[in-house]
């Protein structure tokens, strides 16, 4: 992990807002086109060992992306994204919620608002993710911990199989 | 109302209480020394924060001492990492990203 450099970090049940701070050692567009080119998005967006595969996108206000977080043995978990707001290189805003294949979105999503600022060559990102659902935000969290807990015993498997040999 | 720890630290002066008491149990009249507000008040945040489970009372002959129950906030410190290292990790990996997309640019 990259030390110096600002990481903030702050879940407030009460407002169902998750508040996130993080600066990136880059300057402004480019950490702007990280978040908002799909082709970028998709390698980074997805903790590993999940992956993230961008079906479309259309960057702008009305538009979507709709993509899939895939787990390490290959499940796929779609999530559609509506932009609702987009002053570029500043500030955008987008609904994200679970969707099924045909991208019909679930009930209850999220509204996610990122701010971009640089300094000194460096760029800060807020974002701030307001859930309509505290059970859904409790959801994601523990599909994510399975599923990294399945796949890292997983690859204890194969090393042990491996060393085995 | 069924209650649970993120409601106990919802609030400012719960935090605050939670922080006094980590460091030693204290009678409600010693806690309330420390705030503005009203005895009421501050008997009324131990109340949610007894029925959090976040702080155990023990009687010491007539006075009623608080205390902090460190694994019920351990709970908390938990739920939030993992949601924190989820980010962590998506972002050492946006790290990467953004080195190699320099590297290109040059």
């Amino acid at each position: 992990m990259n030390t110096n450099l600002l990481f903030d970090f702050v879940v407030d049940k009460t407002t169902k807002t998750v508040c996130i701070t993080r600066e990136f050692d880059a300057d402004l567009s480019l950490v702007w086109d990280a978040f908002t080119i799909a082709e970028l998005i998709d390698q980074w967006i997805a903790p590993k060992p999940f992956t993230a595969k961008t079906k479309y996108q259309d960057f702008k206000v009305g538009g979507k992306r709709f993509y899939a977080m895939i787990s390490p043995d290959g499940q796929e978990r779609w999530v559609i994204q509506e932009y609702t707001s987009i002053t570029p290189k500043t500030n955008f805003k987008m609904y994200n919620a679970f969707a099924g294949e045909n991208e019909i979105p679930e009930p209850s999503g999220s509204e996610w608002d990122h701010t971009f600022s640089e300094q000194n060559g460096k760029t800060k990102v807020n974002i701030s993710i307001y859930n309509e659902s505290l059970e859904r935000m409790e959801r994601i969290l523990d599909g994510f911990t399975q599923g990294m807990k399945l796949s890292l015993t997983n690859l204890e498997n194969l090393l042990a199989v491996l060393s085995g040999k | 109302m069924r209650r649970d720890i993120f409601q106990a630290i919802a609030d400012p002066t719960r935090r605050a209480i939670i922080t006094l008491i980590a460091l030693e149990a204290m009678t409600p009249n010693a806690i309330a020394e420390h705030f503005d507000s009203t005895r009421q008040a501050v008997s009324k945040h131990l109340r949610i924060l007894t029925e959090c489970e976040l702080v155990k009372q023990e009687y010491q002959g007539r006075e009623i001492y608080y205390s902090l129950e460190i694994e019920k906030m351990k709970e908390i410190d938990k739920w939030l990492d993992q949601f924190r290292k989820i980010w962590e990790t998506k972002f050492n990996q946006l790290d990467k990203l953004l080195a190699t997309l320099k590297k290109q640019k040059k």
